[in-house]
């Protein structure tokens, strides 16, 4: 005990090592009523943490080129290394997991206003963080070099060659060949394994340490530092740990149950984790029949689909994420959460899930074979598409329109 | 004590003068530093060299069939066209975005109604000129695919439809017919690359 005191002491001259510790952890207030939605955060840590290990692992099996690529992970990661293929359905389930718990994340923040000030700027950076993690996932998605890898690639690489006169040269730049080559496979294995997991973390880093500057948001959506004791705690805080830590692992031995359930039983999920057109080696000359991106990018990938013209399908896939980083400024709302926001807001809302999903599931649908009678897959999606952006573009009207509740001076345990 | 009455003295424009001529000169550094990382994702010059031509007997693709080649990477179409299929690309489809070719690829003894030398042969690059995918080849008519679908090529990407000259369907993400290469027939040896 006296030598573990006194480490601390020469450590803390040294290093803000209790320093750190108190201001984020134990003498953190989080507002006690964080419900179901306030987990997700965490769990996509923890989902974030499993990539990068399970990562490294996988680095060291793989072989980035044309010729060895598809071998390494289908022959030596899945069949030869011992435990290989434990390591890489971890990885491939974890990242369907990541975008789960992240789209939950973000709707959590849609659904309590914790974009709005003062949290704008842990807003960007997590869309910021959303935007890497697209590209992580698109270039992870690439490597083992399968014939979905290849003409998902084929595809996504192309898309700088809608910008008018120089969109061409862009895309040659970016592949380093005039086709899509080993040059291009050996740069995505760079920016995968080395670029954008930087880049990551040290979002990650940057989104904690404004979101712990400026405090938690709650279901409430109100500020627990308005209201403080004598000592200057806010009243309705209660310190991260041990109180939410020990919370948390609740929720996290329940996500790992259904993780693992995956991992060890489902790891193709159905063709919607490891789509089945990816088990044969990239061909050039053909591309699969039913083609479709992994289940977490077919909401941008239909509102690709929708709209017939290169340019413009560019334009609207790009502004569909794009607009995310205005949402702190479109909402005009005197209330940060849905509980004390009109029912305009939750109506527009309940448009935007319902549109977002639909949107989800026309990009993982045959192209002639429609979903529903009488609209083709095609109209569908412009329709879905024009709503999601309806959503966004009308924010400030409805939000500043309807007639909202006035919140509570101290948190609600969520009664009326 | 001399040193406050030194900061009183400080010549603000000149110092102004030092920071942003530093700043700048750091500003081109840094573009300086940057430019070779940039010039060196451009293509190599291995990539650089280029491919040569190729040639393909053609007598053993039947009427009505598609044989697919590779030249430069690229999945090279060949189709023999039946009677009735040239019957379908002489009727005019109001449907085609661009069916005299103006906007499109192809060269110069290409730039007609059946987009190619001999109306029988067509040879094309099947990459759609929306993303880049390999169009599925549909010759069947009367699919649920449109009404006026006589036969034609299918993108499973994102739907772009062409017809059997390659031509693109008005409503298709994509915007270009798809490109006809430098080729020439002899007999039934076909030789992409190159057409002299």
């Amino acid at each position: 005990m006296r030598f573990t005191h006194k480490f601390r002491q020469w450590l803390d001259i040294r290093f803000p090592a209790t320093q750190t510790y108190e201001k984020h952890l134990s003498k953190y207030y989080a507002p006690k009523n964080l419900n179901f939605w306030y987990l997700f955060g965490v769990l996509s840590m923890l989902v974030l943490f499993n990539q990068l290990i399970t990562g490294i692992w996988l680095a060291m099996m793989y072989t980035p080129s044309i010729e060895g690529a598809f071998a390494s992970v289908e022959g030596n990661i899945m069949r030869d290394v011992t435990d290989g293929w434990l390591i890489r359905y971890l990885h491939a389930v974890g990242a369907s997991a990541l975008f789960l718990v992240i789209y939950l994340h973000m709707f959590r923040g849609l659904l309590y206003g914790s974009y709005k000030k003062p949290r704008e700027l842990v807003w960007l950076v997590g869309m910021g963080l959303f935007v890497c993690l697209m590209a992580e996932g698109f270039f992870g998605y690439v490597l083992p070099w399968g014939n979905m890898s290849f003409w998902g690639a084929q595809v996504i690489l192309n898309l700088p060659a809608a910008i008018p006169h120089f969109g061409d040269s862009v895309a040659t730049w970016i592949r380093g060949d005039f086709v899509l080559s080993g040059i291009t496979l050996n740069r995505m294995f760079a920016l995968h394994v080395i670029a954008i997991p930087l880049f990551l973390v040290f979002f990650v880093f940057i989104h904690l340490v404004s979101l712990h500057h400026v405090g938690s948001n709650n279901p409430d959506g109100i500020e627990i530092k308005k209201q403080i004791d004598q000592n200057g705690i806010p009243l309705d805080g209660i310190p991260l740990h041990p109180y939410y830590t020990t919370h948390n692992l609740v929720g996290i031995v329940l996500f790992l149950i259904v993780f693992f359930a995956v991992v060890f039983f489902f790891p193709e999920g159905g063709g919607y984790i490891l789509e089945p057109a990816n088990f044969e080696p990239a061909n050039s000359l053909q591309t699969p029949s039913h083609i479709a991106p992994v289940w977490y990018f077919t909401p941008f990938y239909a509102i690709l689909l929708a709209i017939p013209s290169k340019l413009g399908g560019v334009i609207a896939l790009v502004s569909s994420i794009a607009i995310f980083f205005a949402l702190p400024w479109l909402d005009k709302s005197p209330v940060k959460s849905m509980r004390y926001k009109g029912i305009l807001s939750r109506i527009w809302l309940a448009i935007f899930v319902i549109s977002f999903l639909t949107l989800g599931v026309i990009g993982t649908t045959q192209l002639d074979h429609a979903l529903l009678p009488y609209i083709s897959n095609q109209h569908l999606a412009q329709v879905m598409t024009f709503f999601y952006f309806l959503y966004f573009l009308l924010m400030p009207f409805y939000t500043a329109i309807e007639n909202v509740r006035v919140p509570p001076s101290r948190v609600t345990r969520g009664h009326r | 004590m001399s040193n406050t009455n030194g900061a009183d003295n400080v010549n603000v424009s000149r110092r102004r003068i030092l920071i942003n001529t530093t700043t700048a000169m750091g500003a081109v550094g840094i573009v300086g530093a940057i430019t070779p990382f940039v010039k060196s994702c451009a293509p190599s010059e291995k990539a650089k060299a280029a491919s040569s031509p190729i040639t393909q007997d053609i007598s053993s693709l039947e009427a009505g069939k598609m044989m697919v080649v590779e030249w430069q990477s690229k999945p090279i179409y060949i189709i023999r066209r039946t009677d009735e299929m040239l019957t379908t690309l002489a009727l005019s489809n109001p449907k085609l975005r661009d069916s005299n070719s103006n906007e499109s690829n192809q060269p110069d003894y290409a730039k007609n109604r059946y987009r190619s030398r001999d109306p029988q042969v067509l040879v094309m690059v099947g990459v759609c000129t929306h993303l880049g995918c390999a169009p599925g080849f549909r010759p069947e008519a009367n699919t649920s695919l449109d009404s006026n679908w006589t036969g034609g090529f299918l993108c499973p990407c994102h739907g772009s439809k062409y017809d059997l000259a390659g031509r693109v369907y008005d409503g298709s993400p994509a915007p270009l017919n798809m490109e006809i290469p430098k080729y020439k027939l002899i007999g039934n040896v076909l030789t992409i690359g190159e057409d002299s």
